[in-house]
């Protein structure tokens, strides 16, 4: 009886995006400080003190200095905190103890416009947060201009995908503290094992099976041809994938918001 | 045309049915309220006008549309109260009435016009770089009124508009409800407060249990169930209890006190007044808070 009626979406959600871009306006200056600085700290870490560990890094087929390796993966990381984060906590916080949907709810909007909203709005973030970082990558030789500026859109896809699981996540877990589970569980072991910080192509078929299906390993991928020219899979299949995980998962999510919040 | 017509409304939550076959309409320009105990329904049967929540089963018009196909036209038209704030702190004042203008897609020039009325209207024009966070507990109220009336609806829907309000917040909601009134404005309003009931509403209903128990003006309801004058005696004796059986008066037994339904200057009151009240004894007029303690009993809910 409560699915969501994806014919009833409409332009209107446009609305719901902006309400989210002028309350994010007020803080806007203190929020692109991380962008800025993130990638700054992992490349002095990694740089400093973790290359003289390891070396260079074999990544298709080319001889990388570690840090040359890692930094665009952090443009990928990056979008995935952000996107995931504001579907879960934010979106929680606005459903649960601000009630914003329920006042929503009651204007010509329904739902499936609102929760569409929030994906979309959590993805633009992920978009702008990624320019930021973009800004401090490219001056100091660690992304190629112009073609690293395709990070842009591409971690607006990513986003989508990153906001849609969240908001899945957001319509089943019943009180905030829980969302350690999906963090400790699905985000972290996914920070890790999406080419992120080693190439997948070093460890054992049966492990790299679990970083494809991770969207932040495409992802990466993905951020890797734009930043460096060079990567080791199909940037055809990444964003596909990255497109039908956006799908799947944003349908379930509304699907779950809705069985939640419609009663 | 009525304005809301609905037949044999049913919302059923797994077991529990919330509303349980209620009809009723509210005409155009009327001030109609949904009256009852914590659980009554009242809630949830207003969430199915505004299509928040699926009707089980029955027939709801709005505005003489259907709201399962028509919901978007229909809450185009009409402005909900929730019982929540759902204000958004993080923004001003200006602000959480700008943006809700533009759910309803009002041009910008139009919401500006508009927000300056509404600020006007309730006071808040010292008030409008204010954040939410920093607002009382009355100006939030007032502010979250301004933002439903900001699309100029036809229907206005508030549920519990003034609860935990101060008395001078409380009068100063009703007078602007009543200057609302005066302007062609229908309301549908659910409340715990009976003077609030009296004040506002031209027709009422009282539910529970997710009926309908009571329907009708304040007045008649007063006559009907209550009586136009009431004495209240603490401590009734014996006598007083024999007296009230043999002549057969009209009252409630609490035990410690003894509610009696009369009419004013009658024999019975001029009895009582010389006879039994030696100790406390307070005549007043009949009231709704009377019609509704008969009704729904007088023991604690929830």
């Amino acid at each position: 009886m409560n699915r969501p009626r994806l014919s009833a979406i409409s332009l209107r959600f446009r609305h719901v995006w902006y309400r989210n871009l002028v309350t994010y306006r007020r803080i806007w200056k203190v929020s692109f400080l991380v962008p800025l600085f993130e990638p700054a700290f992992y490349i002095l870490a990694f740089g400093l003190g973790f290359s003289g560990l390891i070396g260079g890094v074999d990544y298709a087929g080319l001889n990388l200095e570690y840090t040359q390796f890692m930094a665009p993966a952090l443009v990928a990381t990056a979008c995935m905190w952000n996107s995931f984060f504001e579907t879960t906590y934010t979106s929680f916080v606005r459903m649960y103890y601000q009630k914003t949907f329920d006042g929503l709810l009651a204007t010509p909007l329904c739902l499936e416009e609102i929760i569409l909203a929030e994906i979309v709005w959590a993805a633009s973030k992920a978009a702008a947060a990624v320019t930021v970082m973009l800004v401090v990558l490219i001056p100091i030789g660690y992304a190629i201009f112009p073609s690293a500026l395709l990070c842009i859109p591409m971690a607006f896809i990513g986003g989508l995908a990153f906001g849609s699981i969240g908001m899945f996540f957001t319509g089943m877990i019943p009180t905030i503290d829980m969302f350690n589970l999906p963090v400790f569980l699905f985000v972290t072991p996914m920070f890790l094992f999406s080419g992120t910080f080693f190439p997948i192509s070093g460890i054992p078929d049966w492990a790299s099976i679990f970083s494809l299906i991770f969207p932040l390993y495409h992802l990466v991928e993905l951020t890797r041809l734009f930043c460096i020219g060079a990567m080791e899979s199909n940037p055809i299949f990444n964003t596909s994938y990255l497109l039908l995980f956006s799908m799947v998962f944003g349908y379930l999510g509304l699907r779950k918001m809705k069985q939640r919040i419609i009663q | 045309m009525s304005v809301i017509q609905a037949r044999n409304l049913v919302k059923r939550f797994d077991a529990l049915t919330a509303v349980d076959s209620v009809s009723f309409t509210v005409e155009n320009g009327e001030f109609f309220g949904l009256l009852g105990p914590n659980g009554a329904g009242k809630t949830s049967a207003i969430r199915m006008i505004y299509g928040f929540s699926p009707i089980t089963s029955g027939d709801m018009q709005v505005f003489g549309m259907n709201i399962e196909q028509d919901w978007r036209e229909i809450r185009s038209r009409l402005g909900v109260c929730q019982q929540n704030n759902t204000l958004d702190p993080d923004l001003t004042v200006e602000q959480n009435l700008m943006i809700h203008a533009r759910y309803f897609e009002m041009d910008k020039s139009h919401a500006r016009q508009r927000t300056e009325e509404m600020l006007t209207f309730f006071a808040l024009t010292n008030k409008r770089r204010a954040k939410v966070m920093e607002l009382s507990g009355g100006l939030s109220r007032r502010l979250q009124l301004a933002r439903t009336l900001m699309a100029e609806p036809e229907l206005l829907i508030l549920d519990e508009p003034t609860t935990g309000l101060d008395p001078q917040s409380r009068h100063q909601v009703w007078d602007r409800l009543v200057e609302l009134k005066k302007r062609g404005l229908t309301l549908l309003l659910t409340t715990h407060y009976m003077d609030e009931a009296e004040v506002l509403c031209d027709r009422l209903l009282i539910m529970d249990h997710g009926r309908i128990i009571a329907e009708g003006n304040p007045p008649d309801l007063i006559a009907e169930h209550a009586a136009e004058s009431v004495i209240e005696i603490e401590g009734p004796g014996d006598e007083l209890r024999a007296y009230i059986k043999k002549n057969n008066v009209r009252h409630d037994d609490l035990g410690e006190r003894v509610i009696i339904y009369t009419e004013s200057n009658s024999k019975l009151e001029d009895d009582i007044r010389t006879r039994f009240c030696m100790e406390a004894c307070l005549f007043r007029a009949g009231n709704l808070e009377d019609v509704f303690l008969r009704l729904t009993g007088r023991e604690l809910r929830e």
